[in-house]
Parts: structure tokens; C-alpha cells; sequence
């Protein structure tokens, strides 16, 4: 029952408050709020920005998912492995997702800034010209990317080494016993067996696509010209830049919408290639 | 046993209601005040000194300070605190905020809060320039504090090494990209010292508006509902701007970041920085070379917009508790204090007056680049403000972005945001 009134006073409230505000005008002390219908969405779908920021967040998540999945798989089973320094490089993997995104951002910005940067110190090494990372709206995005992949890989890794610790050691030894190859072990037997781990990841980092966008506030504020705003990004910036509390409303729901949807799809398509044991 | 009883009971509400009506009359006053620390660190002990000074000075108000990350950040949370009805009086707000907080009725003008002669009097005591943020329908809501403008820092032994004087900043738009190519070093394909940087992330449309400025143009009207970014005035200057960097390569094409362009002076990457005056004691401090601090240069005359916070006083108080903010205000800019302020901050001195001090004289006379500031008022103009400030101001920063990151051309770039504003001001023209 107390679970019931924090869920209701802390979840359902305010996604309903959402909802209603989003058919409201914004109001202000001269003009108090007035009902609109579909009025706001209508903006949305007229609104240049939300389809950039829209389109950028789907360039995020299929930049950074797959890739931080198969990272966080390799790492997983490089380190479940017998190798000195075991617990050492567990703990190195997993240090970038304890660091809180503000001060990893502080970090990453002057390894993408300009001439004093690593990254153009690494490359003038190099004889390569320096770039301008971060100011540059077709390197922004890829720059951001990264950041994520170094940051949630690690994370991931957890889940998998979990998983991996589980798996029977007759499996391997069978296998070998066989003849097949590593590779093949893996496609065939390791990997079918980490699905229902690959799943709770996937959803997880399909959240975090949407949900993670501390960086930015540091990195790039969206800029140059957007290139490298995300959906949450612009909700904050409508709602506390903006003071536009009716059509962050409004972009929030669908958010919640895109959400659920993909959370819905992933379920019901994966599901049925999950072995569960 | 009873009556012994009912009597205790009254001596102890009697007992009670006294301590209470002591209490009351003690601390009759109490105000909370909303402050933004964009900087950080000693800000905040300048402030809580300068707090403490009033308190002794007037034992019956009680100031609370309550320190709020960037102006975004106070704003954020002094309207909240103000929608959910906790106290809050007086706040330093970011100065362009002033057509938001009209609109929300959250705050009231000075000149309905001033009673005395005296005071009316002191409204007219500051720098006209940085009056304009605070000044709409005839009125005067805020009150200038924490002010800077822009200014070019630039490396003296860089101007030696080209050759140049040293004491000749560039003082005009050909002259910046002239004296910009001699500082612009380059080994083989790489620069190695760029001539200068304006940064186009965090505050373009700050930076752009002394651009417009020095081109003769404004960025917008005095009562906030009208733009002018599509005037061929600015589109020029948009033009300058990019030209810097594509045609005369005196400075980085694509954007150039506001959080990191200090250090980019400071390692001599650069230059010349165009940067706030909030900066100054810090390059004062970091810089290991000869520096100086000029006016920004000029094309049909010099420019540069104000910046920074406006004290306010929240329309949702009582007339005691306003006279009180007032109190705290005026106390909070009196010359001498002011001239402190500027000192220990790099901050302007928001009056004249305050110049006229002996401390402020002398700080002066032994760092010279201080008054350079001061000098430019005489050529500064609002910082860009308009009704939905932050949507208007986006569509301006995301232009100068595209712009210089080459996606539209800088008339349409500002075509299409002047477009857009038009469509979001309508209503309030």
C-alpha cells in the first residue's frame, strides 16, 4: 500500500499531469491557460528542430547500442578468462560507468578541444591537421557516440560476466571435445545462452539512448546548430529555457509513446528467440 | 486542583503568546534572496561578506542568500520556489530575463517601490548603458549588479614576435584581420598561433550583438517585440564573422567553444580573444605573458553589448518586505561597496561614482585594463532580450551556428530566424 501511493504521487501522477498539460496553451500572468486539443502536437509536427533532434537520437542509438553491446560481450569474455591481474582489469573496465557524466564530459572536452586537445596533440604527432571536433556538425555526433560507448560498455560488461559465470563448464569442455572452434562455440552455444542477458541489456540501453544526455549540457549544448541535440535535450531546454511547460509536455509524451513502443516490440519480437533455462 | 490546574494553563499560554510577540518583533524582517554563481568558489564569500555588513548595519532585517548555480539555474528556482508560495524577495537574475518575469507577473517595478526623493534620485545613478536590460514600458524593473561586457584580451609578446606595436590593438575590422594574418603562424599544414577567436558555442548571439553593433545595427526593439536579424546591417556582419575564419583564415572555421577558449589563449593558441570582463582576474592570474586588454574594434563605430545579472524584486512580498529589499539593494550599490565589488570580481562598477572612489582609483591607476571596460560603456548596448527570450534567442544562435558551420548562407540563415521570430512576437507587438 505505501508502495502504491509513492508509485501513484511519483510515476502516474505526473505521466498523467503530462498527458493533460500537452492539450493545454502555456500560461502566462496576462494570459492563463486555455484548453487546445491537438493544437501543440500540430506545432511539433511542424517544428524543424524536433525532427533533427528526433532523427539525431536514432543516429544515437544505432551509433552507440550495437557497438557497446559487442564491446561489453568482448570484454566480458576476456575477463572471465585466467589472466594476471584479473580483478584489476575488471575493476579498469567497469571505472568509466562509476565516474558521473558531468566530470567524464569536463574530460572529454579537452581531449576534442582544438590544437591544445590529445586528440589533435595524438594526431599533430602524426602530421595530421587538427579538426574541430566538436565544432564541426559531421563530427559532433560521432564524438558524443563515443563518449556513450566508453562510458556504458563497461556497465554492460557486469551483466554479461554474471551471465558468463553461470554457464556450465561441460559445455566448453564438450564442445572442444568436439572439435569446434571457438568461434563457433560461441555463435552456436554462448551466445543463444547470453540472450536473455542481451535482452535486459538491449532494453536497458535502448533507455539509456534516450535517457542519457548529461554530456551535452557540457560538451556542446546542443550545438552547432543542433546537430547535436537529443529528444531529452530539447524537452529540458523547451521546458526550462523556453519556460514552455505545455509543449515540453507535449514532446515528453511522445517520448514516453516512442518509448513504450519500442520496450512493447523488443518484448514481443525477442522474446520468442530468447532461450530462457 | 483543578483551578490550580486552569491557572497554570493560562500562565503558560500567557508565557507562550509573550515569547511569541518577542520573537515577532525581534526578527521583524526577513528576506530571502536568489543568487546565481556562475563563476563559483569566491564569488559566494564576496557575497556572504557583503551580506553580513548589511545585517550589522540593520539588525532588524535578516538576509538568507541562497546560491543557485548559472542564471538559468536561479531563475529556474526562484519562480519555482515563488509558484509553490515560499518566501522569496529579492533575487540577481540574469538581466535579459526581464520580459520572461514581466510576462509571469513575478516581479515589480522600482519605480512603484521607491518612495523618498532620495531614492527616485538614485535610480539615476547608473551607467545609462546598463540601465537599457533593465528598463521596458517606461519603467525600471531591475537593477544593475553583476555586469560585464566584452572586451579583446590580446598577448603583447604574440604582437611583439609579428612585429607589431604592442600598444596598437586592432582597432577596426580590416585592421583585426590585417594585424590577423601577421599573428596567424602556420608550420606546414598545421597553425600553430591563430590570429583570433570569438567564441560561437555557449553565447553566440552575445558575441554577434557586438558584431551588429559595430556595424550599426541593433538586434532588436526597446520594448522587446520586434527583431532585427534579417536587416542587411547584421547579415553583414554575419558575414564578417565567417569571413574571419573561411576567406582571411585568421581563426578556426566551423565553431569555436566558449568553455575552453581561455585556455586557448592562455597556452597562446590564440592571440586575440574576444571574452567577458568576468574573466580578467583569472587571465590576470594564469597568463604567463605580457597581456592587454583593449576595446573590441570597430567598423562604422565601436560596439559591444552588457551582460550578466539585474537585481529584481519579486511582486509577491509585502510593502515592508520590499522596502527591505530596496534597503538591501541600495545598500548592495553604494559606490564605495561597488567599487569593492569590482575589484575583488573584474566586474564593472555599475555607476560612475563608484570610479570616483579612492580604492577604485588606485586599483585603476595600478591595473590599467580594468577601466577599459568602463571606457567601452560609453559605446554599449542591451543584450539581446525580447518577449520568449529563449526560443528567440536559440533561433539567433542556431543561425550564427549554421552560418559559420557552413550549412546556410548568412542571409538565410538569418532570413529564416528573423521569420520565426516574427511569428513568436506577434502577439506581443
Amino acid at each position: 500500500m505505501p508502495a502504491a501511493i509513492f508509485l501513484i504521487a511519483f510515476t502516474y501522477y505526473p505521466a498523467v499531469a503530462t498527458l493533460a498539460k500537452s492539450f493545454f496553451s502555456q500560461g502566462t500572468a496576462l494570459k492563463p491557460s486555455e484548453f487546445v486539443g491537438f493544437e501543440n502536437f500540430e506545432y511539433m509536427l511542424g517544428d524543424d528542430v524536433f525532427w533533427k533532434v528526433a532523427w539525431n537520437n536514432i543516429m544515437y542509438a544505432v551509433g552507440t547500442i550495437p557497438i557497446s553491446i559487442a564491446l561489453a560481450i568482448l570484454m566480458a569474455v576476456w575477463v572471465n578468462g585466467k589472466l594476471p591481474l584479473r580483478s584489476l582489469t575488471r575493476m579498469a573496465y567497469f571505472t568509466p560507468t562509476i565516474l558521473p557524466m558531468i566530470a567524464v564530459a569536463n574530460i572529454w572536452l579537452f581531449f576534442y578541444t582544438p590544437d591544445i586537445g590529445l586528440l589533435d596533440q595524438v594526431s599533430a604527432v602524426f602530421g595530421l591537421p587538427s579538426h574541430n571536433w566538436l565544432g564541426d556538425p559531421d563530427t559532433v555526433l560521432g564524438c558524443i557516440i563515443a563518449i556513450t560507448i566508453w562510458k556504458e560498455a563497461g556497465f554492460f560488461m557486469i551483466f554479461y560476466l554474471a551471465a558468463l559465470q553461470t554457464l556450465p563448464l561441460e559445455l566448453e569442455e564438450a564442445a572442444r571435445l568436439e572439435g569446434a572452434s571457438r568461434w563457433y562455440y560461441f555463435r552456436r552455444v554462448m551466445f543463444p545462452l547470453l540472450m536473455p542477458t542481451t535482452l535486459f541489456v538491449l532494453i536497458n540501453a535502448v533507455i539509456n539512448s534516450f535517457k542519457l544526455v548529461d554530456h551535452l549540457f557540457i560538451l556542446t549544448k546542443g550545438g552547432p546548430d543542433n546537430a547535436s541535440s537529443l529528444l531529452l535535450y530539447y524537452i529540458y531546454e523547451v521546458a526550462f529555457s523556453f519556460l514552455d511547460q505545455a509543449y515540453a509536455s507535449t514532446l515528453t509524451v511522445v517520448l514516453l509513446l516512442a518509448l513504450a513502443l519500442i520496450a512493447v516490440g523488443q518484448f514481443y519480437f525477442l522474446d520468442k528467440r530468447v532461450h530462457y533455462r | 486542583m483543578l483551578t490550580k490546574l486552569k491557572r497554570r494553563a493560562g500562565q503558560l499560554a500567557l508565557a507562550a503568546a509573550l515569547s511569541l510577540g518577542l520573537t515577532s518583533t525581534a526578527s521583524a524582517i526577513e528576506l530571502t534572496m536568489y543568487y546565481p554563481v556562475a563563476v563559483g568558489g569566491a564569488l559566494t564569500k564576496i557575497v556572504d561578506g557583503l551580506v553580513a555588513d548589511f545585517e550589522k548595519e540593520n539588525p532588524d532585517i535578516k538576509v538568507n542568500a541562497i546560491y543557485a548555480g548559472n542564471y538559468n539555474d536561479a531563475r529556474i528556482k526562484a519562480l519555482a520556489a515563488l509558484k509553490s508560495g515560499e518566501p522569496a524577495q529579492t533575487s540577481v537574475m540574469f538581466s535579459i530575463d526581464i520580459y520572461e518575469l514581466i510576462e509571469q507577473g513575478a516581479i515589480v517595478a522600482f519605480d512603484d517601490v521607491v518612495k523618498s526623493d532620495e531614492d527616485k534620485a538614485w535610480l539615476d545613478k547608473f551607467y545609462p548603458a546598463l540601465m537599457e536590460n533593465g528598463k521596458t514600458q517606461g519603467k525600471t524593473w531591475g537593477i544593475p549588479f553583476q555586469r560585464s561586457t566584452i572586451v579583446m584580451y590580446y598577448n603583447k609578446d604574440a604582437f611583439r614576435a609579428a612585429g607589431l606595436d604592442p600598444e596598437q590593438p586592432p582597432a577596426t575590422w580590416e585592421e583585426l584581420v590585417s594585424m590577423g594574418k601577421k599573428l596567424t603562424k602556420k608550420s606546414g599544414g598545421n597553425v600553430d598561433q591563430w590570429g583570433v577567436m570569438i567564441p560561437s558555442t555557449g553565447y553566440p548571439y552575445w558575441m554577434f550583438g557586438a558584431l551588429a553593433m559595430q556595424n550599426g545595427q541593433t538586434l532588436m526593439n526597446g520594448d522587446g517585440n520586434q527583431t532585427y536579424f534579417d536587416a542587411p546591417a547584421t547579415v553583414e556582419a554575419l558575414q564578417y564573422w565567417k569571413d574571419l575564419g573561411e576567406k582571411h583564415g585568421v581563426m578556426p572555421s566551423g565553431t569555436i567553444e566558449w568553455g575552453t577558449l581561455r585556455q586557448n589563449f592562455l597556452e597562446g593558441k590564440t592571440a586575440i580573444m574576444w571574452h567577458s570582463t568576468g574573466n580578467l582576474t583569472t587571465v590576470k592570474n594564469n597568463a604567463k605573458f605580457d597581456f592587454g586588454v583593449a576595446m573590441l574594434p570597430a567598423m562604422k563605430r565601436r560596439g559591444t553589448p552588457t551582460g550578466g545579472g539585474n537585481f529584481y524584486i519579486f511582486e509577491k512580498s509585502t510593502d515592508e518586505e520590499k522596502a527591505a529589499a530596496l534597503k538591501l539593494i541600495k545598500f548592495l550599490t553604494q559606490p564605495e561597496r561597488t567599487a569593492e565589488w569590482s575589484i575583488k570580481t573584474g566586474y564593472l562598477g555599475t555607476r560612475p561614482d563608484a570610479y570616483e572612489t579612492d580604492a577604485l582609483k588606485a586599483y585603476v591607476k595600478e591595473f590599467p585594463p580594468a577601466a577599459v571596460a568602463r571606457d567601452q560603456l560609453e559605446f554599449a548596448t542591451a543584450e539581446l532580450s525580447t518577449y520568449q527570450t529563449g526560443r528567440v534567442r536559440k533561433l539567433l544562435d542556431d543561425a550564427i551556428q549554421a552560418a559559420l558551420t557552413g550549412s546556410k548562407s548568412p542571409a538565410d540563415a538569418l532570413g529564416d530566424a528573423q521569420k520565426q521570430a516574427d511569428r513568436l512576437l506577434k502577439r506581443y507587438r
